[in-house]
């Protein structure tokens, strides 16, 4: 006969071993928070340090992790950021309106041929070991671009167009071309120092992260790095502009973004953005928040409809499977008539963002287009209806149906992991369904695929723009297809039409910033009409700061911008410290800890009168047997 | 892994001075008296075994992610201005432009070696990436598995011994619920009410990291075991329900065994009764799972690694995923799964230790 064994009060020592054991672990982690150096409640490096010695930290909460140190290697956003408060460029944008500015150069003006450009490089600006920045530095590093495909990898693409680059004098630099470009103000290339970088054997393995302090000249200098944590960057008090007002900047990894959300309401981080942006939800649950700032500026970046116009090689060899009825402008037209923008900037980016209409973000005022009244698509159903009845798209019982008896269904590429795609697929289904028009919204993690091999009609489409618009006005060139069916090129969607080429050439070639600004509006005019990329908006840059730490910070453009990924250094390098003693330490910083050890010594008072309460009564249990 | 479940454990049946042997299984003869030679062709094969999955792992993992419809290079570019020749040149670089099979048998022949390829976004070695990256998670989620190891084996020795009672269904339903919590969840419900704090409760832990990057010395493993509290918290929260059930359902087996019955009988105390007899037959279930958790310490917690951004080798296998980084994800995957088959046969050849009647 089975007789359970009946519910007892334990037993002493294994228990007891087990939780003395338990206990000290417990206590162990729980002690390591009230332990003094450790810092507490607003753990803050910034105020640590603020405590040790004085010195000031602004500590910006980064999602991305550091590809390489190395500025010819790094592709990150992060990466490419820190390059550019490591090492100063040949030029800078200015943070009111974007127009070039001196960098390491002081003029820079092109010969009459157009051919051959000379850059004065100022002769006041040093090394952090104390050598002189010269001309010969930049010509090293462009002609170490030119000539070594390892080292090309982050920035081989502004040195295609160069024939020779040389350094006449220490103040000197010219860099001959072969063909005209007026790009060169905008050459993004950190300068390295040809004494330190001239030792590196494989630059396709070097990523600069083994001996700190960095050698560099930008306004920051970097002292210290670890993977997947933070990297750390020390203020350059020799920079030519001026040196930085805070002493160090952090950027600290969160690969959470409701956890850097976190950090920043703690005050463990004065800065948090995006990727890109803050989601609606985190901006509103910021915004009444003590000390917190939400920032919003206008993005730049563009959320836009792209058509499939047939895919082709450069040699016109036709592949993919788009839908024919998109080659006929009418339908592209009628299809973007039907989107109600307004809707989608008001549910779908609840108010985070601005009506699109031009190619070019608003926020880089010199190339912003926009259509003239007759030309504008705004939103008009029946006007769409009537240029698919014109296309030879006609309702037949509730669907759309052409001349060969067919309805008119489409696909739409949506990134799976982009929830806006998802909401403006469902809003464009619905649209588009009272048109009569069928859509199938196709989401995928990595929609790369279909779209070289051409396997779409639409697809949800997007870029961060340049001060200089040329890389993205580029992606829509002839010479942007691809040589082979279905292998990735540089082209966005297979556009290719020689009206849009030749003012693109005309842009690269005409150094007068109006006429050049004049051509772009052109080509964005062309594009508008064509109706192969239509712009639904341009999203809002939304994040936010701690105003106990930070107490001013230059937005870019100056007049209410965003303050993370700007072209130049303007808001890490201009950013002031808020007054010592801010409200974060007092609020839960030092005041938690008497809480803290309180708490953690009710706890062990009361775990161990419990433990004498049970074992007291353990032992009569055992007397009894 | 606690004393109890230590090979003793069947031997100890014996030398108890407590009283005669248990009448209860196992009752095959112990490892003394075990045929050496079978056993040790019982752990030879065992070792073959694992090394035929090793290289069934090595093979398929180049396959496998190369199943994911991406363009590496594309996706490490993307979004920055890159001429069409830098984008070949990347692709020359990482051997993507040549034939798959050429690049299958270098990457065998190279993982032969121990040589899993550079990391295509990080320009570094993949082991490496792997042996930065390790160190962090062994201590998380090392420290975890010891926590959650001990309190699912005491909580569900407690609870069993105490089946039907108001803690054995309170403790049963709270493990459970925990157990179906989602670990992220949980995490980020922990850093906003212990780090961020609320109402009362201050905020007394970091929001995540492994260090604050100021402290050297002793304050560093402080500052380290500060960090570490709120993810230990998650991974114990989670992970010792699973132990629990094991342990709690295995003793309650035992529990209306004979052999219990019988100590009792003899007059032993209840404590000893549980301690010596009931729980060292239990035990086999919960070291079982014990090793089969054991072999997942190595491949982390992707989810509570990101949430309270740790630098492990879940996260780094996250950010491979997401290019796909090929020569990164094939070298964590083989690491994962050589860990694995590791603790697996690690297990089994063990097993015979603890339970004669296995391997005979």
């Amino acid at each position: 006969m089975v007789e359970r064994v009946p519910p007892h009060a334990a037993q002493p020592r294994s228990r007891l071993r087990i939780l003395l054991a338990s206990g000290a672990a417990a206590l162990g982690l729980a002690a390591a928070s009230v332990v003094p150096g450790v810092p507490l409640g607003a753990a803050a490096p910034q105020q640590a340090q603020a405590a040790d010695s004085g010195r000031t930290t602004l500590t910006v909460a980064v999602a991305q992790s550091v590809d390489s140190l190395s500025p010819f290697l790094a592709q990150k956003l992060l990466s490419t950021s820190v390059s550019r408060l490591m090492y100063d460029f040949l030029t800078n944008y200015d943070a009111k309106d974007n127009h070039a500015i001196p960098g390491l150069a002081t003029k820079w003006e092109p010969s009459a041929d157009k051919l051959t450009w000379t850059y004065t490089i100022r002769s006041n600006s040093k090394w952090s070991d104390g050598q002189q920045a010269t001309a010969e530095d930049a010509a090293w590093t462009f002609n170490k671009l030119m000539t070594d495909e390892g080292a090309a990898q982050a920035n081989g693409n502004f040195v295609t167009n160069f024939k020779k680059v040389t350094a006449p004098s220490p103040t000197k630099l010219v860099i001959e071309l072969k063909e005209p470009q007026a790009t060169m103000a905008a050459l993004d290339v950190p300068i390295v120092p040809k004494h330190v970088w001239e030792k590196v054997g494989d630059f396709s393995k070097f990523n600069n992260d083994t001996k700190f302090p960095i050698v560099g000249n930008g306004p920051f200098i970097l002292s210290d790095y670890k993977v997947d944590q933070y990297v750390k960057l020390t203020a350059n008090k020799d920079f030519w502009r001026g040196s930085p007002k805070f002493d160090e900047v952090v950027f600290k990894t969160y690969k959470d973004q409701d956890a850097a959300v976190a950090a920043l309401r703690k005050g463990e981080v004065s800065f948090v953005a995006g990727s890109p942006a803050l989601t609606p939800a985190q901006a509103a649950s910021l915004k009444g928040e003590k000390n917190v700032k939400v920032n919003e500026g206008p993005g730049r970046r563009f959320f836009a409809l792209a058509t499939n116009p047939g895919a082709q090689t450069k040699d016109g060899k036709k592949f993919g499977n788009g839908n024919k009825a998109l080659l006929d402008q009418k339908v592209r037209q009628a299809l973007f008539l039907s989107i109600d923008r307004k809707t989608i900037i008001d549910k779908v980016f609840q108010g985070h963002a601005v009506e699109g209409q031009g190619y070019i973000p608003p926020r880089f005022s010199a190339y912003y287009w926009q259509p003239s009244g007759s030309q504008s698509l705004a939103y008009d159903p029946a006007k769409a209806a009537q240029l698919l009845d014109q296309a030879g798209y006609r309702l037949k019982g509730d669907q759309r149906v052409g001349k060969d008896g067919k309805p008119l269904d489409l696909r739409i590429l949506c990134h799976a992991t982009d929830p806006n795609d998802k909401a403006i697929g469902k809003y464009l289904k619905e649209w588009w369904g009272k048109l009569g028009i069928g859509l199938k919204v196709d989401c995928l993690d990595d929609v790369s695929v279909p779209w070289y091999a051409g396997e779409y009609d639409l697809a949800f489409d997007g870029w961060s723009v340049n001060p200089d618009p040329d890389f993205v006005l580029g992606i829509h060139t002839c010479a942007a297809l691809p040589t082979k069916a279905k292998a990735s090129a540089s082209t966005d969607n297979f556009i290719c039409d020689k009206t849009y080429d030749d003012l693109y050439k005309k842009q690269l070639a005409e150094y007068d910033p109006a006429k050049r600004a004049d051509i772009v509006k052109q080509m964005q005019s062309w594009m508008y009409d064509s109706g192969y990329m239509n712009v639904i908006a341009y999203p809002n840059a939304v994040e936010a700061y701690r105003t106990d730490q930070i107490k001013s910070i230059t937005t870019m453009p100056e007049a209410a911008g965003n303050i993370y990924g700007q072209d130049g250094y303007w808001s890490w390098w201009s950013a002031v410290p808020a007054g010592s003693g801010g409200d974060a330490d007092s609020d839960s910083g030092s005041g938690s800890t008497g809480v803290v050890i309180g708490i953690v010594v009710v706890v062990v008072v009361l775990a161990g009168g419990g433990f004498l309460v049970m074992r007291r009564r353990r032992t009569t249990s055992d007397d009894r047997e | 892994m606690t004393a109890d479940s230590t090979p003793a454990l069947v031997r100890q049946a014996d030398a108890d001075t407590d009283g005669p042997a248990p009448a209860g299984p196992p009752a095959g003869r112990g490892p003394r008296a075990r045929n050496t030679k079978a056993y040790l062709k019982y752990v030879a094969a065992k070792i073959v075994g694992a090394a035929v999955s090793l290289f069934a792992v090595l093979v398929t993992s180049f396959f496998l992610f190369r199943l994911i419809p991406s363009d590496p290079v594309k996706q490490m570019t993307g979004g920055r201005p890159v001429s069409a020749q830098q984008l070949d040149s990347l692709r020359h670089q990482f051997g993507l432009d040549q034939p798959m099979w050429q690049q299958f048998t270098s990457y065998v022949g190279d993982a032969l070696t121990g040589d899993f390829g550079t990391s295509f976004q990080f320009h570094a070695p993949v082991m490496d990436k792997i042996t930065e990256a390790l160190p962090a998670t062994l201590l998380l989620t090392g420290t975890a598995y010891l926590l959650y190891s001990a309190l699912g084996i005491w909580l569900g020795t407690r609870t069993a011994w105490r089946n039907g009672s108001m803690s054995d269904r309170f403790n049963t339903a709270l493990a459970l619920t925990l157990y179906s919590v989602p670990s992220f969840w949980l995490g980020l419900l922990l850093i906003i009410v212990f780090s961020v704090g609320i109402g009362p409760i201050p905020g007394m832990f970091p929001t995540g990291g492994l260090e604050s990057g100021t402290e050297t010395g002793f304050a560093y493993v402080l500052d380290v075991a500060h960090h570490m509290v709120l993810p230990v918290i998650t991974l114990v929260a989670v992970g010792y329900a699973q132990t629990l059930l094991v342990m709690r359902s295995s003793l309650l087996d035992e529990m209306g065994s004979d052999y219990l019955t019988t100590a009792r009988a003899k007059g032993l105390r209840d404590d000893t009764v549980r301690r010596k007899h009931a729980v060292p037959n239990a035990m086999l279930p919960a070291f079982t799972l014990m090793f089969v958790n054991l072999g997942q310490v190595v491949a982390g917690q992707i989810l509570v690694e990101t949430v309270f951004s740790w630098p492990g080798l879940g996260g780094l296998f996250y950010q491979g995923l997401s290019v796909p980084d090929l020569p990164l994800v094939q070298g964590l995957f083989f690491v994962f799964a050589t860990a694995v088959i590791l603790a697996n046969t690690l297990a089994d050849v063990l097993y015979p230790l603890l339970d004669p009647r296995v391997g005979r």
